[in-house]
């Protein structure tokens, strides 16, 4: 297997593993890792396509997904840190009321 | 002597490859908090050390620095910080298990068949790649536009985490 295919499945397989594991883990703070995974899954595949364009146009991306990912953490632990504080739970099911 | 390292090098790629999915699949099925930021942290790593092996050193450089260090850091304080005694997480699945393993895999098959027949050079690794100087070059060059851009995002996220903390302030008097 060429070195592109093995990196490029490498990261659409963490990105799958990414998306599971924010579909069936029930812990708020283990779901946003989950999303970091996805982050870093996405960032792999653009460091390889910059690396086999040779171009630096996914490299700047992967800066951008980076300022993306600290922007993200920045307003989403606020949130989580919030919500534990009215529920005291850190169960994504404990937050369900928007269900009909 | 080269062939040999080149070899080296693509056994590398592979160990680092196997490491960061097994660190990625352990993210799924250990229980704690605590234990899963360690393993996303051994993820970031691996892809770290992926980065180095393909010739982008500085990308390496600053998934180290960002993420493992900022990123990662901020997460296990928030871990440390909150209520041990929140036993939920005990509970490590919830109802959507089967459904969502099963649309993971069929996600993941659609997605790397598409790629399989896209494919067509295979990855340029013989050449030099660029370096940091003429990825700055580029960076404030072509894409100072986006490099402001990213600047307004931060000052916009610091704003709305300030504003998130004031609103609950104001609800609870």
């Amino acid at each position: 297997m060429d070195k592109l295919q093995l990196l490029m499945l490498l990261a659409l397989a963490l990105f799958s593993v990414g998306l599971l594991g924010v579909v069936i883990r029930r812990n708020l703070l283990v779901m946003l890792m989950c999303m970091e995974l996805m982050l870093n899954a996405a960032n792999l595949s653009l460091v390889t396509l910059a690396r086999q364009t040779d171009t630096t146009a996914g490299a700047v991306l992967v800066f951008l997904v980076f300022v993306v990912a600290a922007a993200e953490i920045a307003i989403a632990i606020p949130i989580v840190l919030l919500l534990v504080k009215r529920r005291h739970t850190l169960d994504a099911d404990a937050y369900a009321d928007l269900k009909g | 002597m080269e062939a040999l390292l080149q070899q080296f090098d693509t056994l590398l790629l592979y160990v680092f490859a196997a490491l960061s999915l097994a660190g990625a699949v352990a993210m799924l099925v250990l229980q704690h908090p605590m234990r899963v930021a360690l393993a996303l942290v051994a993820t970031m790593i691996w892809l770290g050390a992926i980065y180095g092996l393909l010739g982008v050193h500085f990308i390496a450089a600053f998934q180290i620095l960002i993420y493992v260090s900022a990123v990662m850091v901020f997460i296990v304080f928030v871990i440390m910080l909150l209520d041990v005694r929140d036993l939920s997480f005990t509970q490590r699945f919830s109802k959507l298990l089967v459904p969502g393993a099963i649309a993971a895999v069929v996600f993941f098959l659609v997605l790397a068949r598409a790629f399989w027949r896209n494919v067509d050079s295979p990855l340029a690794t013989t050449t030099a790649g660029f370096g940091i100087a003429q990825f700055a070059a580029d960076f404030l060059q072509t894409y100072w536009l986006q490099f402001e851009v990213t600047s307004v995002l931060l000052v916009a996220a610091v704003v709305a985490a300030i504003a998130v903390v004031k609103a609950d302030q104001r609800d609870h008097g």
